[in-house]
């Protein structure tokens, strides 16, 4: 790790009030950083989707697991991971929330959210053999004319190649 | 800030204002309540004042749509009304604005369940 890069991190519990949490923790961070306003509110939702996706699909609401939550901040991006205890899963195997056939689905789109609030992300396998979510978006740099972070910023969802 | 929910009458329709956010936990679970317990009183034709609601997450949307279909189920109707711009666009990049019934007048939104 750069010498540069603050590193936090902060094991939490596989319950409800972990997504608040993990928000308001990350919030304070990117409110830090300079983020504005709009970024700040997507970097808070994808949080919140990570920690859900890690609370229920992860960990399966099962009490004795944990989930693991990072923020590295280096000079140009803030960097999230979100580690749970599960079986891990393939992004390829994820359904598009898109398709016709499952607008109507109540849920399955945690990870369209984050896909579409950061500027990268990615789910890869973890330390503790379940996923890492692993999500960044770029500082606002000093060109950035947008005091509420809009200069920029990607809030087009990306698809699955 | 959690979710506040009342919900009023007009004419054949009830509309629910709503105001907080809606997401994972009691937020969600109010709202779920809320239609749940309208259709039991049959209560089909239900009008979500969203004007007072600035988050919503995944489970958010989850909730609307069960609520949507289960309202649909019934042979009722349920619509949305005064999105502020974050749900709006939510709706929007999820595709689900196509879905919903969307309003920005109350009386225009209450007159298309005539």
């Amino acid at each position: 790790m750069a010498s540069d890069t603050k590193h936090l991190e902060m094991t939490l519990e596989t319950i409800v009030e972990s997504v608040n949490l993990a928000e308001e923790m990350c919030l304070r961070v990117a409110e830090a950083a300079g983020f504005g306003e709009d970024d700040c509110y997507r970097i808070g939702m994808s949080v919140r989707e990570g920690v859900i996706n890690a609370f229920h699909y992860g960990n399966q609401e099962r009490p004795e697991k944990k989930i693991h939550l990072a923020v590295d901040l280096t000079a140009d991006k803030m960097i999230i991971h979100v580690l749970d205890e599960g079986a891990g899963f393939k992004l390829s195997e994820v359904p598009d929330p898109l398709a016709e056939e499952n607008l109507l689905s109540t849920s399955g789109r945690g990870i369209f959210l984050m896909r579409a609030f950061m500027d990268e992300f990615d789910v890869v396998s973890g330390k503790t053999g379940g996923a890492e979510i692993v999500m960044s978006k770029k500082l606002p740099g000093p060109g950035s004319t947008s005091p509420n972070g809009q200069g920029g910023q990607n809030a087009t969802p990306q698809q699955e190649a | 800030m959690s979710l506040h929910a009342t919900h009023r009458d007009a004419g054949i329709v009830t509309v629910v204002d709503l105001s907080g956010r809606i997401v994972l936990g009691d937020g969600s679970a109010l709202l779920r309540k809320t239609i749940r317990g309208l259709l039991e009183d049959q209560r089909k034709l239900i009008l979500l004042n969203l004007a007072d609601v600035d988050y919503i997450d995944s489970s958010g949307i989850g909730e609307l749509v069960s609520g949507y279909t289960a309202v649909k189920n019934q042979s009722g109707d349920l619509k949305l009304l005064h999105l502020t711009k974050k749900v709006r666009d939510l709706l929007q990049i999820t595709k689900l604005y196509t879905v919903f019934d969307v309003f920005t007048d109350e009386g225009t939104a209450l007159r298309s369940f005539s």
